[in-house]
């Protein structure tokens, strides 16, 4: 979906939701705000201009640089960012959708972020968030079943997280 | 036990009674195409609720991609769905050439284009063998195995590798075929079409074969969308998407010029239905048979891209091009690229810092999607017709655990 007005429409439609743009990346995305998600998504899938009916993949990327030397030197500020990239069989457009996470609620490591699931918007959100709770540690709420899909259930961390430590044991099986 | 009041066996029939039991299906199960756990709820043959675990195939692949630049990690994505590893590593090529807004020499589109849809080709005749091992019989298996090792020698002359390729790569491919293998595959071409014929007679006619299928599993336009499935899964349920035709342009722009029609059934028909066969009268659109259908259609769809891309590389005088160097810098940014690979739409997604190693890579599984929408097409089957519904996804196991 390309275009300003498109931009314009979303934000009459979702007012406030919007909170950053990028019109000229190679895949351009909108940035909303994590509390109005599920009301874009509403919106998105079911307007009569977008009609984004497919969700095809939900990414989260941990902003992270474990190394004191390098992280000196990042311009961002550690974070969580969830990408959300749909699609619309009817249009054939496609829409990038991102918004910012706190890497762990209240800055207490441990403790995930909370961000809206939209499973009640797309029902293939159900194992793509399941995938990102297991591997990046973020906590979908309204999630139906929101437990680990492709680590075993009593596996501890987040992987795919930048300061992730593998264990040092698992069930009498040497990890590192 | 219930006391019996008479001897009567009609009464005795009556009072059996069925009790709901958990049945566990995998994860070394011969029909469950690789390392797939399901767990049934059953009460006798019926099936009331089937729930799949999977992960046992996980091997981190994301998180190797970030400490790999983007070209090393072309073997991984060799690994992910492993019957068409073509296909994956030309899906992850293209998404690092989108970033760095690299375009390939004529010549190597024209041997991507040949090389996959030849992979599509070996990746439908598994599918297809397979499907019949898990309803049943064993012959067709053969058949098709007997015509991918034709596919795998010409790739193994092509690249050294039989299975896990990674001949695509980002910039091209990282040699030029052999003298003489455009000969061999249109020698190929030529011997393989006419066994089609025989697999439509093996299976997509059968009595029993079609018994088995028509009608079962059907997945409803709207739930495949909803669930994200696509591919043959997706057109089986008449959704006329194809991302070789829908795609982004830098995809799309790599067919443009070839003639293929998209393997869907519209307003009742396949396309050039009158030259296969018909349409069982049980069939209903979205079940089982369609999906196979479609995949037996795709098949002479590649066959036909094939020949095309031949004509087209044979043409091309310039040469193939180099592929980007190892430790190629990515310029900063992140792009979303999906391709249509033989089961689904796979997506590769890259975000990069500026340097050669990714900041985050992830890939989009098709067949993830296509899996998750099992439980809605099993609940109420019987236990017989859950190795059939899971056959008909075609699912590969690296590609869902990754």
């Amino acid at each position: 979906m390309r275009g300003p007005s498109f931009l314009d429409t979303l934000q009459a439609a979702c007012p406030g939701a919007v909170i950053g743009s990028s019109l000229e990346a190679i895949d351009p995305w909108i940035e909303v705000a994590p509390e109005k998600l599920v009301e874009v998504c509403q919106w998105l899938k079911s307007s009569s201009e977008s009609r984004f009916d497919s969700l095809e993949c939900i990414t989260a990327i941990d902003w992270f640089e474990p190394d004191a030397k390098k992280a000196a030197k990042v311009t961002w500020k550690p974070h969580l960012e969830m990408v959300y990239h749909l699609w619309s069989t009817v249009s054939r457009m496609s829409l990038v959708l991102k918004t910012q996470l706190p890497r762990w609620q209240g800055d207490v490591a441990g403790q995930l972020p909370d961000l809206p699931s939209v499973v009640g918007v797309w029902r293939t959100a159900d194992w793509h968030e399941r995938e990102v709770y297991d591997l990046s540690g973020v906590n979908f709420t309204g999630h139906p079943d929101l437990r680990r899909i492709l680590c075993p259930e009593d596996w501890e961390g987040y992987p795919l997280r930048k300061d992730y430590q593998m264990p040092l044991e698992y069930h009498g099986i040497r990890g590192r | 036990m219930t006391p019996m009041v008479d001897d009567d066996p009609r009464i005795i029939e009556f009072d059996v009674r069925t009790d709901e039991m958990l049945v566990n299906m995998g994860p070394q199960h011969p029909s469950t195409h690789g390392v797939l756990r399901l767990v049934l709820r059953t009460d006798g043959e019926i099936v009331s609720q089937v729930e799949p675990h999977i992960g046992y195939l996980h091997r981190c692949a994301e998180k190797i991609g970030e400490n790999l630049t983007a070209r090393q990690w072309i073997p991984y994505t060799d690994r992910l769905d492993y019957l068409a590893a073509m296909n994956m590593n030309l899906g992850w090529a293209l998404t690092v050439e989108k970033l760095m807004r690299h375009q390939v020499s004529e010549k190597a589109r024209h041997l991507r284009v040949l090389i996959a849809e030849l992979n599509r080709i070996a990746s439908h005749l598994v599918g297809m063998g397979a499907y019949g091992l898990d309803l049943g019989t064993f012959s067709p298996f053969l058949y098709a195995f007997r015509e991918r090792e034709k596919i795998l020698d010409l790739f193994e002359e092509a690249c050294g590798a039989r299975l896990t390729y990674s001949y695509l790569t980002v910039g091209g491919a990282t040699a030029d075929l052999p003298p003489g293998w455009l000969q061999r595959c249109e020698a190929f071409l030529d011997q393989f079409l006419p066994v089609i014929e025989e697999y439509h007679t093996l299976l997509t006619t059968n009595a029993i074969f079609v018994k088995r299928t028509a009608g079962i599993g059907v997945l409803s336009r709207e739930m495949a969308i909803d669930y994200g499935c696509s591919g043959p899964v997706l057109r089986g349920s008449g959704v006329d998407q194809d991302l070789r035709r829908d795609g982004e342009a830098i995809y799309t722009g790599m067919y443009d010029g070839y003639a293929f029609e998209v393997a869907v059934q519209k307003h009742g028909r396949y396309p050039r239905d009158h030259v296969y066969p018909a349409v069982p009268p049980d069939a209903v659109l979205g079940d089982c048979w369609h999906r196979f259908f479609v995949r037996m259609l795709e098949v002479m769809q590649s066959i036909d891209l094939v020949r095309q891309a031949i004509d087209r590389y044979a043409a091309c005088r310039e040469p193939l091009g180099e592929p980007l160097k190892l430790a190629e810098k990515i310029p900063a940014g992140d792009v979303y690229l999906e391709t249509e690979c033989p089961k689904g739409q796979t997506g590769f997604y890259l975000v990069s810092d500026g340097s050669a190693i990714p900041w985050r890579v992830r890939a989009r599984s098709s067949c993830f999607s296509n899996l998750s929408v099992l439980h809605e097409l099993c609940r109420g089957c019987l236990i017989a017709d859950v190795p059939a519904i899971v056959g008909s996804l075609d699912v590969v196991m690296g590609e869902i655990d990754r």
